[in-house]
This record gives structure tokens, C-alpha cells and sequence, in this order.
């Protein structure tokens, strides 16, 4: 073997150099439900939510039927069996509701969020950025909540919205993802817990990005956070969702699911920043991120944007997806995706078109390095009322080193004979030449890496929102750490 | 005066292949050395092996760069200490900004003198500045690194890099080549306009046209992997004469 070849495969070894920066824990006290999973756990759930009999009945019905499915078995994954009986549903720090004021939040949580980079105290945040922190199974703080207001924006946990805006919530839950839609979608709707929820009258942009920050702490447990976000006539919203786990040995499982309704001339722009605990260089512990997302453009002229940059989690399975339904309604996916290590990620999109004039745009940037498995899987569906559909999907794959893995799942399925449907695709690997120029000027290898998988990934990331944007970069950056020779 | 560049007896292969058998070269500040020779002399591979390309297993000789074990350096340090080579065929990076590569570079290189990184709006000045000095369209500047760039675009591009990054030894690895006569004579116009006193530049080159425009002081031949004839200026017009057919004589009687 060439000395070259030989110093290729020192620095794959040593991949383990990579640290996961959001890998602390918090040391707070932390009431929990028992293990396992039944109709008791279920009431009990929705009793310490203080829950309508509406939710609990969709609870219960959804864990009938979660309980007649089986796991999906197609996505490109080695899944290890999961112990459903295993798992905690609910946990949350002890005595706590919903903190009224800031100075109710313990200071555990608040430095938690400090170090994450998400002060809750509103003086310090983002400028123009509103946050639902959810720690665990609840949401501790929502700022610029009573700003919001103003503009008739409700912008809140889910638990809250049940109860104080309870007929809003019971038209719309479910309606888009139902509960019998995919194994975890079932599992989802019957001990689902925080998550955020968002309505915007008619005519109203948003003022402000609106974000939630979702973050596993204790030990044990699962997340199913629920998202809902209704975008009314004429109106614009823009909203991101950040995640984060201390690293452990053990699989988390997060289930999530997000549905976005998008009335006539409607906008949701909807942007991911998932950096869950991806697991140690051996493969060992890491979220497993089994996430339904899915929005409807209703109305006519409704749009639907959905933009994602998936580093973290162990396993990926995860397709945001938008339904046609309005004619003229656009859908988009800006999709990076990074593995490194043990890593596996199966995830895409799906563009339902049933209206006419409807067009949707597909660009995906998936990136192997380590060990890694990277699959990129999209359904293109154009139904027969849907005249003149339109879709453009573009899907690149980078592979980094000679152990990874790349793989495409286009489907296309068009059932309109005037439906235009292109697909493009390519697979790259980091070229030595590009690396050594960089080198050559004097910026040293992992950070010449950095810049060229940013460079890869550009046209998704200038999609994001500008102060995540950043935040994303380095995020690719870091990820990347030791993962090239 | 201390020479800036010590090559002594380089002997580097690629794979099992020896490449160069033996290269003696002294660079002092100041200098301009040409490196001619015909094609597979070993020209490129020497140009290669002083920045540090992988692929390339130095077998034995030294090389001191400003006094300091060149060999021992990683190719970015290196380019940090001074070192640029100007590429015979620079690669397009895709989604990259010509600008933020360039400011990374710079404040790489000021990080290692031990200073402190251009601001932005420093940085955007001391770049424009330059642009003007090499000539550099601005419409190339909005593009990523070379993407999109002719040849001869590409190769003003890697002067306009020299000229930000005021390197003390240039290699510049046939810049010549695939230019017409007028992309030609505005490379070496910005090759001639960054020379000082202070630094030395290498320039290599098949054909003896550049240096109608850039006065070396000093032409070697390459032939076989060794420097085979060393001489003034004129020793370039000869070999535009004669081809190169007289040394390869020379080399032979010598074996």
C-alpha cells in the first residue's frame, strides 16, 4: 500500500476526533412516567395535561391502531429492534408547569439554553426571533408570545393551544397526517407532548422568524413533540426548529410530527437545523430521528417551503412532504444532509400534485463521510386532475472517503399526460485537486473541507434564514472534523 | 545575504516511478530563476514536491525554505511561510466565493505571522485594491473560484492570488501555457509588477515567449530529472534556436 493510501486510512481512523459540542447534560430533578406503553400510561398523559376527552379519545384511538402496525421495513436502514415497553413517554423537570415569568424558569434550564446558544431572556435573544424552547416532554418558555399577540399571531406549545384554543386545534389535528398514516405518526398521536403550535390571521406576515428548540436531557425517554401551523388567507410565516441531545451511550428515539395547513395565497416557509447526538465514531448510542412532516397548500396559490440541514441523530427517516391540493400551489425541498461515522440517513421528500398549474422543486445535497450510509428516497406524484403540473428535482450525492455510502430513490409516479417531470442527478467525491488548491493557499485540510462541502451545499443553505445560516455552516464544518485524508 | 531557497541533490518519485534524480538549486531574495525543458523532464513534479503535493515520496536531497526543513512542512504551512505555487491548471470549487477563499487565505497566513485577522471592510479594501493592480475583471470576482473562467482567466486569477497573498518564493508552473499573446503579456506584466527586491520567483515554462516579457536572471534545463545546463538569458534564446536536441547530448556524454 502507498504511503498515501496508508495516511487516507489513518485519518478515516480518526474520525473520532469529531466532538458533539451539545453533548452536556443538565442536572436537574426530573419527575417521570413508568416504562412502557398502555392505555394507563396514555390517560395518565393527557391527565397531567389537564387534557379535553376529545385528545384522549384521539390518544387512544391512535394507539389501537399503532398497536395493529408494524414498522416500516423498505427504508435503506439497519434498524435495530426497538423495545416500545422499554421507553419512557413522559418526563419533565419536577413541579413544573409552564413558567409564567422568566424568573420562574429554573437557572439549570435557562444556562442550558444559554450554552446551546438560545437565551430565553428576551433582551438577549436573536433579534426578531421568537422561541418555544422545549425541554423534554414540555415547552418551558415561549418568548415574544405577548408581541405576537399584537399582530393576532398565537404562537405557543401545543398543550397550551388545546387548552385556550381548543376548536382551532381540534379542526386542524390530524387532518393533515393522520393518525393511521405510518407506524410512528400512530405512535406519535397516542403519547405525543410538546411541541409548537402557530396560527396566522388572514393577511398578516409574520414580524418576526418564529423557532422552537427542541432538547432531549433525561435519560431513557422519548420526544414526541407535535407541531401545528395553520397559515390563513393571504398570510406569511416563517419558522425553524433546532434539536439537541447529550451524547450517551443508549438510543433516544425522537418521533415527531409537524403538519402545516397553507390556506389560498398563503406562504410557510419551514426550516430544520437537526444536530440530535449522532452517536460516538463506533456507531455506539444517538438519537434515532423517525420524524412524519408533511403540509397541505390548500388554498390556490399556496406555498409551502420546506428546508432542512440533518446532521445529527444515529438514524434519519424522515420526508417532508407537500400535497398540491390548491391549483397553482408551489411546494419546495432544500435538503442537506450529512453522515459521518456510523451514521444512517433515509430521507427526501414527497410532492403530491392534485391541482392544476402546480409546481414543486426538489434539491437535495446528501454527503457521506466515515462509515456513514446516506439514501436519498422522493416520490413525485402527479394525480389526473393535475393539469399542467410541474417538478424539477435535482439530487447530488458527495461521498467523502471509500467507505461510505451513497444511494438514490427517485419515484415518480404521473398520471397526467401533460405533467412535465425532470429529474437530474450526480455523485462526486471531494477531489484531491480541490483539496490540495486550498491547502496551497494556506488554509489547512479540515477547514479546506469545511469550504468545500459548504460550497456543495450552498444553494440549500442560502435558503435558510440568515442568522441560522451561519449556524449551519459551521455545523457542516464541525461535522465533518477528521473525516478526510 | 541568505538564500530564500536551498535545494540539494532532490531525488522524489511518483509510485515506483523515479522522477527527479538529483536537483541542486539556489534561490536568493531578489532573483527570478526560469526552469525550461521539454515535456516529462520533471518540471511540474519539482514544482509539486516543493508545495507539498500527496502523491509524491521525496526519496532523498533536502530542500530549506527561508533556512527551515521545507519537507517537514505540511503543504498549507508552507503556503503559510511564503510558498505559492501558481497552477498549470487551477481547479473550479463549486459554490465557493473567490472572496471568502481569499480571506480565509490571507488571515491563515496572518494567523501563523502571529497576527491578527483582516476585518471585513479592511479586507474588502486591500482586495479591491489588488484587483486594480492585477487587472482583474470584477465580474470574475463575483463567481465562485474559477468556476466558469476561461484560461487565461483562470491564470490572471492565480496573479491576482499572488498579489494578495505577497508570497516570498512564487512557483509558477507553466502560467504560461494555453495563453494567447495578450492574456500572455498581461500575466507577465502582474508576474514583473510583484517582484521586489525582497522575493524571488520560479518560473517554469516549456517555451522561451514568457520570457520575452519577464527578464530572468538565471535559466536552468531540465532534462531527465536533472538540472542539465544552468546560464544567463541567454541560454533561453538558444534553446528557442536549437530545441532542446543539443542537450540531450550533453546529458548523455555526462552519464
Amino acid at each position: 500500500m502507498s504511503q498515501e493510501l496508508r495516511d487516507d486510512e489513518k485519518l478515516i481512523d480518526e474520525i473520532t476526533s469529531k466532538e458533539y459540542e451539545y453533548g452536556f447534560e443538565t442536572e436537574i430533578e426530573m419527575e417521570y412516567f413508568p416504562k412502557g406503553l398502555n392505555e394507563e400510561i396514555i390517560r395518565k398523559i393527557s391527565e397531567i395535561r389537564n387534557e379535553p376527552e376529545w385528545v384522549l379519545e384521539f390518544r387512544l384511538k391512535s394507539y389501537r391502531i399503532w398497536k395493529k402496525m408494524k414498522p416500516p421495513k423498505w427504508p435503506h436502514l439497519q434498524l435495530p429492534e426497538i423495545d416500545f415497553q422499554d421507553l419512557i413517554y413522559y418526563a419533565r423537570p419536577k413541579n413544573m408547569p409552564k413558567y409564567k415569568s422568566l424568573d420562574e424558569v429554573p437557572e439549570e434550564i435557562l444556562e442550558t439554553y444559554r450554552k446551546l446558544g438560545i437565551p430565553l431572556e428576551e433582551q438577549k435573544a436573536l433579534a426578531g426571533v421568537a422561541v418555544d424552547a422545549v425541554f423534554d416532554s414540555v415547552s418551558v418558555k415561549t418568548t415574544f408570545e405577548e408581541e405576537l399577540k399584537k399582530h393576532g399571531i398565537i404562537f405557543c406549545p401545543i398543550s397550551e393551544a388545546i387548552r385556550d384554543y381548543p376548536d382551532l386545534v381540534k379542526k386542524y389535528l390530524g387532518t393533515v397526517v393522520p393518525p393511521g398514516d405510518n407506524y410512528y405518526a400512530a405512535l406519535n398521536s397516542a403519547v405525543f407532548t410538546d411541541g409548537s403550535f402557530v396560527y396566522i390571521p388572514k393577511g398578516v406576515r409574520a414580524p418576526m422568524e418564529l423557532s422552537s428548540y427542541f432538547r432531549i436531557n433525561a435519560r431513557g425517554t422519548g420526544q414526541f413533540e407535535r407541531t401545528l401551523i395553520i397559515a390563513e388567507e393571504g398570510s406569511y410565516v416563517s419558522y425553524l426548529e433546532g434539536c439537541t441531545a447529550p451524547q450517551r451511550d443508549e438510543n433516544q428515539l425522537h418521533a415527531a410530527v409537524v403538519e402545516l395547513i397553507a390556506k389560498t395565497d398563503a406562504e410557510i416557509k419551514y426550516s430544520t437545523v437537526q444536530n440530535w447526538y449522532p452517536g460516538d465514531s463506533e456507531g455506539k448510542g444517538g438519537i434515532f430521528n423517525f420524524v412524519t412532516k408533511r403540509g397541505l397548500c390548500q388554498g390556490d396559490r399556496s406555498k409551502i417551503s420546506w428546508t432542512q440541514v440533518e446532521t445529527g441523530s444515529a438514524i434519519t427517516w424522515k420526508y417532508p412532504s407537500t400535497v398540491l391540493k390548491g391549483d397553482d400551489s408551489q411546494g419546495e425541498f432544500y435538503s442537506v444532509a450529512l453522515t459521518n461515522n456510523f451514521q444512517q440517513a433515509d430521507t427526501g421528500t414527497k410532492m403530491i400534485h392534485i391541482g392544476k398549474n402546480t409546481k414543486s422543486l426538489i434539491i437535495s445535497k446528501g454527503i457521506s463521510a466515515g462509515r456513514s450510509n446516506n439514501t436519498y428516497r422522493g416520490l413525485v406524484e402527479v394525480k389526473p386532475g393535475a393539469e399542467n403540473a410541474r417538478n424539477f428535482s435535482q439530487c447530488d450525492s458527495m461521498l467523502i472517503g471509500d467507505r461510505c455510502g451513497a444511494h438514490t430513490f427517485p419515484y415518480i409516479e404521473v398520471a397526467n399526460p401533460t405533467a412535465i417531470v425532470e429529474h437530474e442527478a450526480t455523485t462526486s467525491k471531494i477531489s484531491d485537486e480541490q483539496l490540495f488548491y486550498l491547502q496551497q493557499r494556506g488554509i489547512d485540510e479540515e477547514t479546506a473541507v469545511g469550504m468545500i462541502v459548504n460550497g456543495y451545499a450552498k444553494d440549500v443553505l442560502t435558503k435558510l434564514p440568515m442568522e441560522f445560516a451561519a449556524e449551519a455552516r459551521k455545523l457542516l464544518a464541525i461535522s465533518l472534523e477528521g473525516s478526510v485524508g | 545575504m541568505k538564500p530564500i531557497l536551498e535545494i540539494k541533490n532532490l531525488h522524489a518519485k511518483v509510485g515506483d516511478k523515479e522522477i527527479l534524480k538529483g536537483i541542486n538549486l539556489t534561490v536568493y531574495p531578489g532573483e527570478i530563476h526560469a526552469i525550461m525543458g521539454p515535456n516529462g523532464a520533471g518540471k511540474s513534479t519539482l514544482a509539486n514536491v516543493l508545495a507539498g503535493k500527496p502523491g509524491y515520496e521525496v526519496t532523498e536531497g533536502e530542500i530549506l525554505f527561508k533556512g527551515k526543513n521545507l519537507l517537514e512542512m505540511e503543504p498549507h504551512e508552507r503556503a503559510q511561510a511564503g510558498l505559492f505555487l501558481g497552477f498549470q491548471y487551477p481547479v473550479e470549487i463549486p459554490g465557493v466565493s473567490m472572496i471568502n477563499f481569499m480571506k480565509a487565505a490571507v488571515d491563515a497566513k496572518r494567523q501563523a505571522e502571529g497576527k491578527e485577522p483582516m476585518s471585513p471592510g479592511e479586507f474588502l479594501k486591500f482586495y479591491r485594491e489588488k484587483m486594480k493592480e492585477t487587472g482583474l475583471p470584477e465580474k470574475l470576482q463575483k463567481r465562485n473560484v474559477n468556476e466558469g473562467f476561461s484560461g487565461g482567466e483562470k491564470k490572471r486569477n492565480e496573479i491576482f492570488q499572488m498579489a494578495l497573498l505577497q508570497p516570498d518564493l512564487a512557483v509558477l508552473d507553466e502560467t504560461d501555457s494555453g495563453l494567447d499573446i495578450d492574456a500572455l503579456k498581461a500575466v507577465a506584466e502582474g508576474v514583473r509588477k510583484l517582484h521586489t527586491p525582497e522575493n524571488a520567483q520560479l518560473i517554469i515554462t516549456h517555451y522561451q515567449r514568457l520570457l520575452d516579457y519577464i527578464k530572468p536572471d538565471y535559466v536552468h534545463v531540465m532534462y531527465d530529472g536533472k538540472i542539465v545546463k544552468s546560464g544567463g538569458p541567454e541560454l533561453a534564446e538558444k534553446l528557442e534556436k536549437e530545441g532542446y536536441k543539443w542537450l540531450m547530448e550533453i546529458s548523455m556524454n555526462n552519464e
